[in-house]
């Protein structure tokens, strides 16, 4: 059984001792007198006081009190938690990439520059698109780029009408998100009992106001959009576009190109898909590729290569312009590209292979467990979403209290609650770097779930047991918020607060 | 290749043979025939073979600790204590994701409830979020929000703002409808702020940075807010945290929303990122309500043990989708708990002392550069200095890079208006050598061009 460290770790600010500190600082240069004027000088600042051993114990026990990949199966859907390989740490932590500045002459960073340029050429081949911006700094920051552009392209064509984004009830809550920051208005359409794009709906979404359909294929039950070419058609027909969120581009890795499906615009997840690591919940990456017609359009600088050297573009008077500072989540390009280097066309391939196999894998070794059921379509490519629903509805034993039941065991819960399409939803993303064992274990558990919520169900609801702390009250933390030291003083002050 | 990361490639036939499936085709059954193709791409090689080529690569790069680099304007070269990296590649934090499993998430939760903490001390706020990507898209999210809480859609901002800043808030406020409005600098390279009262009716938000991209301390800080304020506008204060040591908290200057850069602690220059944005706001309803992004509160557990979880989430994308208040989701978590270890082993004398070096390190710099360069702005600076030169300065960044030195940052493309200058800056990692090298150097160069 697992056990995970119990530390009863104060906060940071609840280890201060006047007098300590953490770090020492070299001289100024010479000491030249400055007066900041009176009302805008520093009257108090309460940061806690601490040695250097006292810092780096509160967070190695903080770190104990976490789960990572390293720690064991992390099968969250659509999240692609698989290993992350050290030699990119090694890489990515480099003096020779951590110390050089944006702003360099192109000449003193040609290998970061051949590093952004080489990263892009791997990318246009396994996505099929023809340029690629590395600058996004995560998947949605990626989304809100391709909208824009595709806002770009529609307004430089002169059709200011077309301002609906079409997505299928299955999507990201990102997409929709996405699409009303370019200023669009979503349309949302239902999928069909298979799971998939319906294409009745779809016929009737579509007008001359829409500007594009963003899908995620596989979709986000796992289920490949059969109908891609039809889907395509009827979009292009209408005048829009199709744009690809790369988070599920796991399932068809090294086989299968967007591109070759239709689609206009992808965003691919480095942090997901080119294994490096999620930090917690970030930084990724989320780099945009296009297709020819929407080049003009990307953001400020392009990487370009004249054969002998590697520069800068900003000469891109068409672009949406920038959408984040400088050229993206740099040290995460390195990282992905050190993977894409060592995995190559081969390795690549079957990473979408044995993704594929472990999910088919635990689909059929869960299939028929009381309780659990398994909606839409059987054939799942990256991962697959199950269902709670008969275990809630037959003994009150929700997906939640499933998730938190598998912390029991020292294994990561699967996503909850989505797909919104599915109720109770259990998605599962096992991805390539689990071992058969690993996989075993984790249906295991998930049967053993089964028979105690229809034997002793308290044990489920009460879960989690194992864990750093009991299950945790979210109400209570959003009906009385407290989000910084300073708010929980006060409150604490007028005795409001007993934790 | 890359097989020695799939344990399960060595299992296959086992595998599919258990569920009933013939092969791997299968599994892509569903996939319409014609797609399946075979990439055009490099065969994986060894992890020495690549340790090799990427040590190759990496290396055609010089740093700034192999030449003296006057480089700043929103990226500066400072020393992070080693033990924050140590402790950020801890796997257990950076192997993890999102804390949606708050239970066995606690140590990110509360590593960055202590972010929140600190940065909430800093800039003297009481709601800060757990990361924006980068400064950027956090002055381009406040301006959206401004724009929410105010139903106004005009955001006024310095046009000595950061270019690169500048560029990026465009984009984030264009499908909302809003507009941006300059208002031009004075004498003292500061916000004019006869400009600013005129500017500022009707506006939503007005933004001030601290300092300014000239590096300079706006001194009528506290004015900027008042005009904000008498024209129901939010008043949006963008802070580098390395100066709020010396500098009064923005929230007690009057900011109802801080945004800034939390990577200045904690990270290395990384050629530009990864970065977090810092956002905070006041303790409002109305504000919290509009406010984007990840939000972590404290609160109990079952046995009413303290604990920490992903809160107010109703305003988030997974929830709200198209009505979310950002899009948001990966943030930039683990620059946040980098930022926060730094601070907290700084502390309240070590961010002082800090920002005092950075000061006086700065005065230096600006009394030696004005024997070569004419200073055009009489004010404070902070790492930053502009200093116009009597030669074009691209023949100055050009020999000095000859001699193994890179200068500053090129202005004339940006502001034409200030001429053959150039910005120039310096932090507590500044050598007296550098500096002494620098002026030495560009003397000798202008005498060159002017020969």
């Amino acid at each position: 059984m697992f056990r995970q460290a119990k530390w009863d770790e104060p906060l940071i600010f609840e280890l201060s001792k006047p007098g300590r500190v953490g770090f020492t600082l070299p001289e100024p240069i010479e000491d030249i007198e400055v007066q900041v004027p009176e009302d805008l000088r520093r009257k108090s600042l309460e940061l806690p006081e601490v040695s250097e051993p006292e810092v780096v114990k509160h967070y190695a026990r903080l770190s104990e009190m976490n789960y990572g990949v390293d720690s064991g199966i992390y099968p969250l859907g659509s999240c692609t938690m698989k290993y992350n390989p050290k030699i990119n740490e090694e890489f990515a932590n480099h003096p020779k990439v951590a110390f050089i500045h944006p702003y360099q002459d192109p000449r003193t960073v040609q290998g970061a520059l051949q590093i952004m340029w080489e990263l892009e050429q791997w990318l246009k081949e396994i996505t099929g698109m023809d340029r690629f911006t590395l600058q996004p700094a995560a998947g949605a920051n990626g989304e809100f780029t391709g909208v824009m552009i595709i806002r770009a392209y529609h307004l430089d064509r002169g059709e200011a009408q077309r301002n609906e984004i079409i997505v299928p009830d299955s999507a990201h809550g990102t997409n929709p998100a996405s699409a009303a920051m370019a200023g669009f208005k979503v349309i949302e359409i239902p999928s069909n009992e298979q799971g998939m794009v319906d294409l009745e709906a779809l016929e009737n979404a579509v007008s001359e106001k829409t500007a594009g359909i963003m899908l995620t294929n596989p979709n986000t039950l796992g289920i490949f959009e059969e109908d891609i070419l039809e889907i395509a058609k009827i979009v292009h027909k209408a005048g829009g576009l199709l744009y690809y969120d790369g988070a599920n581009l796991n399932g068809i890795l090294g086989k299968i190109r967007p591109g070759d499906m239709g689609f206009d615009v992808v965003h691919i997840n480095l942090h997901k898909t080119f294994s490096t690591p999620h930090g917690g919940g970030g930084p990724g990456a989320g780099p945009v590729g296009v297709k020819k017609h929407l080049m003009d359009y990307l953001p400020v600088p392009l990487v370009e290569f004249d054969g002998e050297k590697y520069y800068l573009n900003y000469d891109l008077p068409k672009s949406i312009g920038k959408v984040k500072e400088f050229y993206g989540n740099f040290a995460v390009l390195v990282r992905a590209l050190t993977y894409l280097k060592i995995m190559g066309r081969d390795g690549l391939r079957e990473v979408a292979e044995i993704a594929v196999l472990n999910a088919n894998y635990l689909t059929q070794k869960l299939k028929g467990t009381r309780g659990y059921e398994l909606p839409h379509k059987e054939l799942r490519k990256h991962e697959v979403v199950f269902s709670a629903e008969p275990m809630r509805k037959e003994m009150g034993v929700k997906a939640l209290d499933v998730a938190k039941r598998l912390l029991d065991f020292g294994l990561h819960a699967p996503t909850i609650y989505f797909p919104l399409i599915v109720h109770e939803a259990l998605m599962i993303e096992p991805t390539e770097t689990v071992s058969k064992e690993e996989l075993d274990a984790y249906v295991e558990a998930l049967k053993r779930i089964s028979e105690e919520a229809y034997t002793n169900p308290e044990i489920v609801k009460s879960a989690p047991h194992n864990t750093a702390v009991r299950r945790v009250d979210d109400v209570l933390a959003a009906k009385k918020p407290i989000i910084t030291w300073r708010m929980y003083k006060e409150l604490k002050k007028k005795g409001e607060v007993e934790y | 290749m890359g097989k020695h990361y799939i344990p399960n490639s060595a299992h296959k036939e086992e595998m599919l043979r258990e569920i009933g499936f013939k092969s791997i085709e299968d599994l892509f059954s569903d996939v319409p025939k014609g797609f399946v193709k075979e990439f055009n791409l490099p065969e994986g090689k060894s992890e020495y073979e690549v340790f090799l080529e990427m040590n190759e690569i990496v290396n055609k790069n010089k740093t700034v600790l192999e030449m003296p680099t006057f480089l700043g304007a929103g990226a500066y070269f400072h020393y992070v204590p080693a033990h924050v990296k140590y402790l950020i590649e801890r796997s257990e934090f950076i192997t993890s994701y999102t804390p949606y499993q708050a239970e066995i998430s606690q140590g990110m939760l509360q590593a960055l409830f202590e972010y929140q903490s600190l940065i909430g001390e800093l800039v003297g706020l009481e709601i800060v979020n757990a990361s924006m990507y980068d400064w950027g898209t956090a002055l381009g999210e406040a301006a959206r929000m401004a724009a929410r809480v105010k139903k106004k859609n005009k955001f006024v901002v310095p046009k000595h703002i950061h270019p690169e800043r500048n560029m990026v808030l465009k984009t984030f406020v264009e499908g909302a409808d809003i507009e941006i409005e300059y208002v031009k600098w004075n004498e003292k390279g500061q916000m004019d702020l006869e400009e600013l009262k005129e500017k500022a009716k009707n506006a939503a938000g007005v933004y001030v940075e601290l300092p300014n991209f000239f590096g300079i301390i706006e001194e009528q800080i506290k004015e900027i807010g008042e005009i904000a304020h008498e024209n129901d506008a939010l008043f949006v204060v963008g802070v580098d945290p390395t100066i709020l040591g010396i500098i009064e908290a923005p929230g007690s200057l009057g900011a109802d929303i801080v945004v800034g850069e939390a990577s200045f602690l904690g990270s290395a220059l990384n050629f530009g990122g990864p970065r977090a944005g810092i956002f905070a706001t006041k303790n409002e309803k109305a504000l919290i309500r509009q406010m984007p992004g990840r939000i972590i509160g404290m609160t109990r557990d079952a046995e009413g043990k303290r604990a920490f979880v992903m809160t107010l989430q109703t305003r988030e994308q997974h929830i709200r989708r198209a009505k979310a208040t950002s899009n948001i989701c990966s943030n930039e978590a683990l620059v946040a708990v980098a930022a926060a270890i730094h601070l907290a082993s700084l502390g309240p004398k070590g961010l002082k002392k800090l920002g005092e070096i950075i000061l006086k390190n700065t005065a230096y710099f600006k009394k030696r550069l004005s024997e070569v360069a004419e200073i055009p702005f009489d004010a404070i600076n902070f790492k930053d200095v502009p200093a116009t030169f009597e030669v074009p300065y691209p023949i100055i960044h050009e020999r000095l890079l000859e001699r193994g030195i890179h200068g500053g940052f090129y202005l004339k493309p940006y502001f034409p208006e200030l001429d053959e200058s150039a910005l120039l800056a310096v932090t507590e990692t500044t050598r007296r050598e550098w500096i002494d090298e620098l002026v030495k150097n560009i003397r000798e160069i202008i005498n060159e061009a002017e020969l």
